[in-house]
Order: C-alpha cells, then structure tokens, then sequence
C-alpha cells in the first residue's frame, strides 16, 4: 500500500484544531496523518498538547517514547531522535510532546526551527492542536497553511469552532506577514443521521450555515472510533468502518481530489448529494 | 464490525481489555517517574557522549537511544554508530549496549 514518492518539496503544514476539547482532535489527526501516509506521502503527526500528550496512545506508540518534542526545542535531543517512525506505515512519523514540562516550554522560534526542519524531510506536517486557545493552540496554528477545525453538531463546539477560524484569519504568519489566510475547512465529527432525521440534531448545512466555511467531511458517531483507540491503531488503519471511510474521504479532498460526500455516508444519497451542489 | 450481533460482544470486551492493559502499564511508569521523570535521558545521552568523545570522534547525531516499555520488564537500547577506521566508507560499524530495569 505505501509508495515512497520521489519528490521531495517544502512539506505543507496542517493544524487540526477546534476550540473545544473532546471533539476527535487527536483521532482525527491520527486518522488524517496515517491516511496522508497510507498514499505514499512522507507524513509527521506532531502533538501540541503539552503536559497531557495523547496521540502517542491513539497512535500505539506510547511505550516507545524517549525524546520529545520540548527536548528538540531546548536542545536537548536531535530532531530525529525524538521522531517515533510508524511500525505499520515507513511513511509515517510521530513527534510526541513532553508529559511533564507545562505549555511554557513551547516557543514561537522552537516551534519555527522544528516545523522548518521537518518541512525538508515530509510532505505533510500535521499538527495536533490542544484544546483551549492559549499559548499551545495559538502555536500549534501560527504556522499553517492550511486548517482543519474539528466541529460536532452541538452549540458549544461550533461556536469554539467560529472563534478559532477568527483566530485562523488573524493570529497566524499568514495572516501577520502575508496578509494571505490560512485555508480552513470544518471537518464534521460525531454526525449522527438518525438523530438528524428526528430533528434532534443540527444538519450538515446548519452548521455550515453558521461557519461560513468550506466541509472537508462528515465522520459519522462510530463504534470503531472507541475500538480504535482501545488498541492504539489510527482509525483507517484498522478494520474498515463508516468512520475510517469518512477520513480517507477527507483525507483525498484535502489533496483535492473531488470525492462525492455520500461516500462517506451511505444512508440519505439524496441528502448528500444535494449538499454537493454547495460550495466545498 | 461484524454482521452478527452475537460476535460483536467479545470483540469490544477484548479491545477494552487492551485499553486498560495500555493504560495500566503506561500510568504505572508515569506514576513511578514523578513529575520530572524520563527528563534523565538528555543528561544520560549527553554523558554517554562525553564517555565515548574521549576515546573516538562521534557527533550527537550518532547516538540512537529507543525504549521500550512493558508491564515486567523495560529496556533502553542505546545505539551508537562509530565511524570505521576507513574514513571514505560512510556505513558505519553498530555498538549495542542494553539495559533493563
């Protein structure tokens, strides 16, 4: 399944973000870095979330590390000493973040030095973001170029939602230096179409409506997101589910590729592909 | 997931019983550790350095340190790459030490 690919460019780098905390941040990271690397792109997941790391455990890779991140920013290891390299995908990299030091080992020249050195060795460079807007969120964002922001169908997350995509238009390099914005797209997690239908949930277009941004997927409510995690494998490398379609789904629109969003879900074809028609 | 209701219940006990395993053996390092735990390692890799520096030229790029943690047993492979007594081949030659605890 993994095709090294020959070019070797400045990586692009994409922050998963959302505002509020436990909306699939990280198993969204997870399942996007491990989809990115699944089709042959040179690909880092870095955690953000200083002093309460986790992707390591949603990756699998927890007993393994040595050297983190904080100690790449205080030279305290070599960046490729504290790179974890997926047993599962050669594709694929994990930096994992310090589980003692607090959010104030993170700096903006570190975080800087670190992604530029990573720029030169992947292709993509996903960075999970810690929930909250502080120091760690604000940095996990500054240097994107692109965003995910990670929303469920609920009021407090779109609302956290609209206000990290103000910050994705105003606190990052892009919008500071460039005056360029960072590309940002809402990745719908927890969908539950039943509960739509009962009208118990805000649809797609509802909260589309109010964020005014791009969908890049819909990841329906799913068993296998818990499964997953119980045995620390990101989500499209384990058994097949809804959920881990919706994120190759995602995955293949971030590269731009034009995927139907029924794809994803197969319930309500007729839902989805009116949604098609609007802009995403 | 499997079409028959029946074969879905053993599945998510099984996968439950791994999470906890996980947990278990992580939270047990993590709680032995202390606050300032695994931050031995850089000053463990700087000494190592300084050793080895006083016998033949490496740099700390040439230090490889992994670990590997279960529930028993833990190890720390401490890998060092010295360059070969001929300088041009750049393959060099593996020092494996191994420690447990």
């Amino acid at each position: 399944m993994t095709q090294l690919k020959d070019k070797d460019p400045l990586g692009k780098v994409i922050v998963i973000t959302s505002g509020k905390g436990g909306v699939g941040k990280t198993t969204s990271a997870a399942a996007i870095a491990a989809a990115l690397a699944k089709r042959g792109h040179k690909t880092v997941v870095i955690d953000f979330d200083v002093g309460l790391r986790n992707l390591d455990m949603i990756m699998g890779c927890e007993r393994r590390v040595v050297f983190d991140f904080i100690n790449v920013i205080q030279g305290e290891a070599r960046l490729k000493q504290a790179l974890i390299k997926d047993k599962r995908l050669d594709t694929l990299s994990i930096l994992p973040t310090s589980q003692t030091r607090d959010k104030d080992a993170l700096t903006q020249d570190g975080v800087e030095k670190v992604l530029n050195e990573l720029k030169e060795q992947f292709d993509y460079i996903i960075c999970d973001s810690p929930a909250g807007i502080e120091r760690g969120a604000q940095l996990a964002m500054y240097f994107a170029d692109e965003a995910v922001v990670v929303t469920n169908p609920e009021v407090s997350s779109v609302r956290d939602s609209d206000r990290v995509l103000g910050l994705l238009a105003s606190k990052t390099k892009r919008a500071e230096d460039e005056g360029t914005e960072v590309k940002a797209q809402v990745l719908l997690t927890r969908h539950d179409q039943r509960r739509v239908d009962a009208g118990e949930m805000m649809t797609i277009d509802d909260v589309l409506e109010i964020l005014a941004v791009p969908l890049l997927g819909v990841v329906p409510e799913s068993p296998a997101v818990l499964r997953a995690s119980n045995v620390g494998m990101p989500i499209v490398l384990d058994e097949p589910s809804e959920a881990s379609r919706a994120y190759e789904a995602a995955v293949a629109r971030l590269l731009g590729e034009e995927v139907d969003m029924s794809m994803s879900k197969e319930k309500k074809p007729g839902f989805f592909s009116r949604l098609f028609g609007a802009p995403a | 997931m499997s079409l028959f209701g029946f074969s879905l219940r053993p599945r998510r006990a099984k996968t439950a019983q791994t999470a906890k395993d996980r947990l278990q053996i992580l939270l047990a390092h993590e709680r032995h550790d202390g606050s300032d735990g695994p931050d031995y390692l850089p000053m463990l890799q700087a000494d190592i350095l300084a050793v080895i520096g006083k016998y033949m030229q490496i740099k700390e790029d040439d230090v490889d340190i992994q670990m590997e943690r279960n529930d028993e047993i833990s190890s720390l492979e401490i890998n060092i790459e010295i360059p070969s007594a001929k300088q041009e081949k750049p393959v060099a030659s593996g020092l494996r030490g191994r420690r447990a605890r």
